[in-house]
């Protein structure tokens, strides 16, 4: 770079013009540095590729290398496997220990060559591109442990992925070499392509004792439920070959048959069906004019005409994928890929990951004696089902089959789970797309239970010193008749509640709680004291409630425990010229939130508002002593996916005397103040979770025809 | 010159800054890179290994595991040739017998093609079955799947008593396997169902059932993994013989307290057995009782000569198992232990689901019942026997909101699959019948959650979505849609009838999207013309059996979410339509109506009684003005028994009553009244119209007959009073009627 500083420092000389001269002087300088800078700016991202590359260099050995091991004749052979192994008798639990995190921990053997006496190898492909992808995974996994004195699971190094390429007495023999063998107890062994001609057993024939098996390809007859774990058989194609994901929706095909070696009596049932049904069916085949080769495999013609696959799956609704001599096929694997239904004809044949995924969302299963009768088992489906099956598909190939990497490490989840089984992944988080997961609710309060009246509910007042005001509401709330309970919070550091003897006298229980902060969010606060599930929150100036109002919110509650049940509703709008949310108090036909001035809500939603709120809301409410009622909407319409209800004609709480404080200008910026609110939460929560609704709560006989006397809440408050 | 050297100065100057600059960078990186490692050693356990030695890389390519073309080796053509597809199946057919049987192998699916349908053997003459087995017999009899022609039977079920196959009992029926060989169609055992509780004796309780079942299916209580025939067998639960028949006794839950931790963390209380087999477990749970919030009872004293065998613990144990209750252990408790027996599985297992007290299994080998369906890990831990001694800290790991979680589960599956004989017998059918059409079955969401699979039928769709029941777990919501279905019942005569005022309003409705016509009298079908012009499509059905039950017949002209269904003299504003449909919108499970009735318990005539008085609370909504989702004509049709169907269209009436019965039966919630115009019926009938079926004085009391009828075949009383009803925001408040959406509700 000083060289060119230098050459750049000469060039003004052949310039005649001193003031050009400078001016390009200073420009070229300046390009100079600049550039400088530039280079060395880029220089800065690099290095964390170079770094890891020179940490890696350290572990860059070649597989030559690798320790070379000659196994005895007499060398000892495991016993075939046990059909009968479960977790509890096969498997040592005691390995995994019970700790916090409740994860396995995996030590994978160090590579080694195996060879016979007279040094052939046991294997004729040794470690595979695909099974060395998938040791790393579990290396950089954090279910990897390089201590074997920590390992619950051994994973050896020995690739027996393919059986094609293994000598089965000799595999057999180098596992039981593996020095923490131990008759296979909590060992997984890794196979995608099982048996060999000409009876393709369905799993792998290599003698293994109690070894677990990771499979590709189990019959129902093979599998050992709950121990052995189904796994896809990996296709090639998934590395070479990018799909963009398709929009759910009509293909250009119906039916789709992709592979080629389909038996020939189901190639004829299969021409048959196109036969009848004619365009809405490509039967696809080798392509008899390419050469054998890698650009055959990515051909697939019909009568001279060449598609290019996988890119063909794309185009069409739904994929066959028949068995062949083994019961897994890596087209299933491509045909997720292209997110086309697979429609399965394989008898008896344990689906990937079954133990966990619900294929039933997914794919279309059929026995093989059913071929003839695919065309009209499929076209009994309705179109929004085959799209919804059409993005299930594509979950589920990216989630658990797009590498090496999601297989192995979706296999290690699933064995996890069951050794963990009360921390286990829940049935939605391994089957709900990520567009689900988000958008779907998932209440812990999901039970429909009307809960018995008798309990009553807790009055919870918030207050600070508004004693007159206080004692007022407390006189009007002992009328109700499910009041099971006042508590008072205090929030006035500086004074104290008055004494004992000049509160109100009532006939329930009535407990003070002194708070150690003037914070909005005692009023939310899980006290101990409140034993009933039912909670009202009710400000200390809030008198013009009756009673018959506040029974009847207490009942239109037990009808919906899982909401907010309030008086004054309100209701967010989108402001369209400021593009952003707005806080609307004016008397509209709709609501979407309930002011907790008084409202009755379940007292989980007090844990939630002080443990589980998300973000910094707990804190900014707390900051600006305002919007802990539109916080609790937002929390509890998130949680259940369901609106408010507002019960009786109240719109507002003020009453009229206190009306002469509120200016226009305070009341504006409360206003603008409350939008912040909305706009703050929803960015938090990531979402607007308020549901619109255009409905109240009334008694039933509210304003109707019908003698005052004979009904239940004859005492409804007015606006 | 001088001006040369400047050049010279300035550029040096520039260089030097530069080299400095990347100096400073080349330290900063150094800084960082210590900093990284630093943070990498920290992240190192303390075992002061720098280095955790990873899976290398490798210098050398790899070669894939799979060649070019390999998979094309599997083919049965190129490689010895094989024999065909249906030679293999023949073969697979006939090695995977007894015990390996599997659907595919030991099932006749061509016997179902007509349907599934049940047939019951009769009872050999002078044989008497136990109370338990007579429970499983009337339950299936009572099915919609019983047929009493084995010409159509898919599926049978002995008339011979299997549910107690212990040799030591008084149940125990001898000679089975002659009476079965016996039956002519017995044919191996293929398409049979067997019934049994428990099997094997003592001492070493095998399970076996001392006859050859050939290719049946076995549906056990207490069933090993290792004897279970997966997707062949079903698991069933241990249940007493005092379990009720139908309906079944409710949940013990009925409030989600919070904090959800009850008085006892993890409670059992059982015999202990000294010796033999399932002992181990249970004489070792003394380790873990600590008779503060964990109490784990056990008794020595059962069998006759328990003080033969006793030990140094039994006395102490005996004198502190009297102290407590079990019922109180069971209502107070988090957890609830449930540790194998002799057998597998015990009664306490369905005694804690009841009780929503979380099931804490310690039985290993259990294939846990409807393992098939039921998702156990959201109702239960699954412990492992020889991890005893973690059972306290798992459970106390268990935080609030998953115990919650997995009480409410608890309830759930109780009530939806266990309560009642007929539920466990019908779960069971419904599994094999959704193993015969795997591609019309249900998933597992539609098994796990609420309502559960028995009210959701897989022939109606196999897709979650188009229920009622999942919009909220999908994220999805109904459409904004509806169809009106009107009920006509006399002919068309002037443009100024009902029907005809009723179409015109319906149709204004923004949401409306079809209006059906169902011509149920018996005057023939007016020409096109006669029908009011609207700007939604009216179609005419005439139905062939002009019963009352047509109504809710599920026409697959039906496509929209919402149904309206509507008699012909309803009177109805757009306004109210509109309003109604929203309200709909938030509760698509229930059906949401304008008039409303009520049902209470009349005591001194001990039965359930009907009212159409004004009263404080409403438990059912008509059905002539009511909105509510599709899938509900499709189970009143497809689900209710023929029974109940023709006793609706006997009469003529009650049909409103039976389908307010199986929505709140499915959702166990009450409907949903909104506000209307006029009182609607009650104005009518004083006005005195001969036609409307109201007038009849015997109306009244058929229906009180219906509802008693009804409860009968639910075996409980599903119905829920509500005191709400839902208006419009601003119903009746003194503003402006301009600022009103829905004016025409209040306007009279």
């Amino acid at each position: 770079m000083c060289a060119s500083g230098k050459y750049t420092s000469r060039g003004p000389a052949l310039i005649p013009r001193m003031k050009t001269k400078h001016r390009i002087y200073y420009i070229t300088l300046f390009s100079v540095v600049l550039l400088g800078l530039i280079a060395t700016g880029m220089f800065q991202f690099w290095p964390h590729s170079i770094e890891s590359t020179a940490e890696w260099s350290l572990d860059r050995r070649s597989v030559h290398d690798a320790p070379l091991v000659r196994l005895p004749v007499s060398s000892p052979i495991p016993e075939r496997g046990d059909l009968s192994c479960r977790m509890h008798t096969c498997f040592d639990v005691y390995r995994c220990g019970y700790n916090p995190k409740n994860r396995i921990k995996v030590y994978i053997y160090p590579l080694q060559r195996f060879v016979d006496e007279v040094g052939v190898p046991i294997s004729s492909t040794g470690l595979s591109r695909e099974y060395n992808d998938l040791l790393s995974a579990i290396s950089d996994s954090d279910f990897y442990t390089d201590d074997v004195t920590r390992a619950c699971l051994f994973v050896p190094s020995i690739d027996v992925l393919n059986q094609n390429s293994l000598r089965i007495r000799e595999t057999a023999q180098a596992l039981a070499m593996l020095p923490r063998w131990d008759k296979g107890m909590n060992h997984l062994l890794f196979n995608m392509l099982p048996g060999g001609p000409p009876d393709y057993s369905t799993a792998l024939d290599v003698p293994r004792d109690r070894a677990l098996l990771a499979g590709g390809g189990f019959s129902t007859w093979t599998y050992r439920q709950g121990y052995d774990v189904s796994i896809p058989v990996y296709s090639p194609l998934s590395a070479d070959v990018e799909l963009p994901e398709k929009q759910p929706g009509p293909r250009r095909y119906f039916i789709l048959s992709s592979q080629t070696a389909i038996h020939r009596e189901y190639r004829a049932e299969l021409e048959r069906l196109k036969e009848e049904n004619g365009e809405a069916l490509l039967l696809l085949d080798k392509c008899s004019n390419l050469s054998q080769g890698a650009a055959s495999a990515r051909k697939r013609c019909y009568k001279g005409q060449v598609f290019d696959y996988p890119q063909i799956l794309q185009e069409s609704s739904f994929c066959v994928v028949l068995r062949g001599a083994r019961l897994g096929q890596a087209t299933l694997s491509d045909v997720l890929q292209a997110g086309c239904i697979p429609v399965i004809l394989a008898d008896s044949y344990i689906l990937p990951f079954s133990e966990v995924l619900d294929w039933k969302r997914a794919s279309v299963v059929i026995p093989e004696e059913k071929l003839p009768e695919m065309y009209t088992i499929l076209k009994s489906i309705p179109h929004r089902q085959v799209e919804e099956m059409q993005r299930q598909t594509r979950w589920f190939w990216d989630a658990y089959f797009s590498s090496m990497k999601a297989i192995g490490m979706t296999a290690l989840e699933i064995i996890n789970d069951r050794i963990y089984p009360y921390a286990a992944r829940t049935y939605e988080q391994w089957n709900n797309p990520p567009v689900v997961k988000w958008s779907s609710v998932n209440s812990p309060l999901f039970l429909p239970l009307i809960p018995p009246r008798s309990p009553g509910f807790t009055a919870v007042v918030l207050t600070y010193d508004r004693i007159e005001s206080l004692f007022r509401v407390i006189t009007e709330i002992s009328k109700v008749p499910s009041l099971a309970k006042l508590l008072v919070v205090w929030n006035n550091q500086n004074k104290s509640p008055p004494e004992e003897s000049l509160w109100p006298k009532i006939a329930v229980p009535l407990k003070v709680v002194r708070t150690k902060e003037n914070k909005l969010s005692n009023r939310f606060f899980p006290y101990d004291e409140i034993e009933t599930e039912a909670v009202l929150a009710i400000d200390d100036d809030i008198i013009m409630l009756t009673s018959d109002e506040l029974q009847f919110g207490y009942e239109v509650w037990r009808e919906f425990p899982d909401r907010l049940v309030g008086y004054p509703g309100r209701l967010h709008l989108w402001d369209h010229e400021m593009g952003k949310w707005k806080y609307e108090s004016e008397w509209t036909n709709e609501v979407s939130m309930v002011l907790t001035g008084a409202a009755f809500y379940h007292k989980y939603f007090n844990y939630l508002y002080t443990y589980k709120m998300p973000g910094d809301i707990k804190n900014w409410v707390d900051a600006h002593m305002n919007c802990e009622d539109i916080a609790m909407n937002f929390l509890v319409a998130n949680i259940t996916g369901k609106a408010p209800i507002k019960v009786t004609p109240r719109k507002k709480f003020k009453c009229p005397e206190c009306t002469a404080i509120d200016g226009l200008s305070l009341d504006q910026t409360h206003m603008v103040e409350r939008s912040e609110c909305i706009n703050k939460f929803a960015s938090v929560f990531g979402t607007m979770p308020l549901k619109v609704v255009e409905h109240r709560a009334d008694p039933v006989l509210y304003k109707d025809d019908f003698p005052e006397k004979l009904k239940s809440f004859p005492n409804i408050g007015s606006l | 010159m001088q001006a040369k050297k400047r050049y010279l100065l300035v550029s040096l100057g520039a260089c030097l800054l530069l080299v400095a600059y990347l100096w400073g960078l080349q330290i900063g990186e150094f800084h960082n890179q210590n900093h990284h490692q630093h943070i990498y050693r920290v992240a190192q356990r303390p075992g002061l290994r720098l280095h955790r030695q990873h899976w290398p890389e490798w210098t050398h390519p790899l070669s894939p595991y799979l060649e070019d073309g390999e998979q094309e080796q599997d083919s049965p053509l190129l490689h010895h040739q094989h024999t065909s597809p249906r030679e293999r199946r023949e073969i697979r057919n006939n090695i995977y017998k007894s015990r390996r049987c599997r659907m595919d192998t030991c099932f006749d699916f061509r016997r179902c093609q007509r349907g599934f349908k049940v047939y019951v053997y009769p009872l050999p003459k002078g044989e008497k079955v136990s109370e338990s087995y007579q429970k499983i017999l009337t339950a299936v009899e009572d099915s919609r799947f019983h047929t009493t022609d084995v010409n159509q039977a898919c599926l049978f079920v002995l008339g011979i008593d299997t549910l107690d196959r212990d040799q030591l009992s008084g149940q125990y029926v001898h000679n089975v396997k002659a009476k079965i060989q016996s039956l002519p169609t017995w044919n191996d055992g293929r398409n049979h169902l067997i019934f049994n509780l428990y099997s094997g004796t003592w001492p070493d309780y095998t399970e076996e059932l001392g006859f050859d079942i050939g290719q049946a299916i076995l549906a056990k209580a207490s069933i090993d993994m290792d004897n279970f025939r997966p997707h062949f067998d079903v698991s069933i639960p241990l249940f007493s013989k005092d379990h009720s028949q139908k309906g079944g006794d409710k949940g013990y839950l009925t409030l989600n307290n919070v904090p959800p931790s009850r008085k006892y963390l993890l409670v059992f209380k059982g015999k202990r057995y000294l010796t033999g087999i399932g002992s181990e477990t249970r004489n070792a749970l003394y380790h873990i009782h600590n008779g503060e919030d964990i109490i784990l009872l056990t008794t020595c004293k059962h069998g006759k000569d328990w003080e033969k065998h006793k030990d140094t613990r039994c006395d102490r144990e005996n004198e502190e198992y009297s102290k407590f209750d079990y019922q109180e252990l069971l209502h107070n408790s988090s957890f609830c232990l449930v540790p194998r027996g002799r057998r597998l599985g015990s009664f306490r297992f369905l005694e804690a689901l009841q009780a929503a007290c979380i099931p804490v299994l310690l039985s290993n080998g259990w294939e846990l019942p409807f393992s098939e369906i039921i998702d156990w890990s959201k109702a239960a831990i699954i412990g492992d026997e020889r991890l005893l001694l973690q059972v306290p800290s798992i459970t106390r790991s268990v935080d609030h909101d998953k115990i919650l979680a997995l009480r409410q589960q608890t309830q759930f599956l109780w009530d939806a699959y266990f309560s009642s004989v007929a539920k466990i017998v019908l779960t069971t059918l419904e599994i094999i019948q959704d193993r015969i059409n795997s591609h019309i079955s249900r998933n597992k969401l539609m098994w796990n959650s609420l309502p559960g699979g028995l009210y959701v039928l897989p022939q109606f769709s196999t897709d979650a979505a188009v229920f009622p029941f999942y919009y909220s777990s999908l994220g999805k919501s109904p459409s904004q849609e509806f169809t009106a279905v009107i009920q006509a019942v006399t002919p068309l005569q002037s443009q100024l009838q009902p029907l005809v005022k009723l179409i015109i309003a319906v149709a204004k409705s923004k949401f409306c999207a079809q209006i059906i016509v169902l011509w149920n009298c018996d005057k023939p079908l007016p020409s096109k013309n006669k029908w009011p012009s609207t700007a939604v499509p009216i179609t005419v059905i005439e139905g062939e059996r002009k019963t009352m039950s047509s109504r809710f017949f599920p026409h697959d002209v039906i496509l929209t979410d919402a149904v309206l269904s509507l008699d012909e003299d309803s009177v109805l504003s757009t306004n109210e339509v509109d309003f109604a449909f929203f309200v709909w919108h938030s509760f698509p499970d229930r059906i949401v109506g304008y008039p409303a009735r009520s049902h209470y318990w009349d005591s001194s005539k001990s039965r359930w009684g009907y009212t159409s008085k004004w009263t404080n609370e409403y438990s059912m909504v008509l059905t002539g003005a009511a909105f509510y989702h599709r899938y509900y004509h499709y189970l009143y049709t497809h689900y209710l028994p023929p029974s109940l169907l023709t006793m609706v269209d006997r009469m003529s009436n009650c049909e409103d009553i039976l389908m307010n019965f199986l929505v709140s039966a499915v959702t166990k919630l009450p409907p949903i009244k909104v506000t209307q115009k006029k009182q609607y019926k009650e104005t009518m009938m004083q006005q005195g119209s001969k036609t409307s079926r109201w007038a009849d004085p015997d109306h009244f009391a058929q229906r009180q007959t219906c509802m008693n009828s009804f409860s009968g075949w639910f075996g409980f009383m599903p119905l829920l009073h509500s005191q709400m009803r839902l208006d419009p925001v601003l119903f009746k408040d003194q503003v402006s009627i301009l600022r009103k959406k829905y004016r025409d509700i209040e306007r009279l």
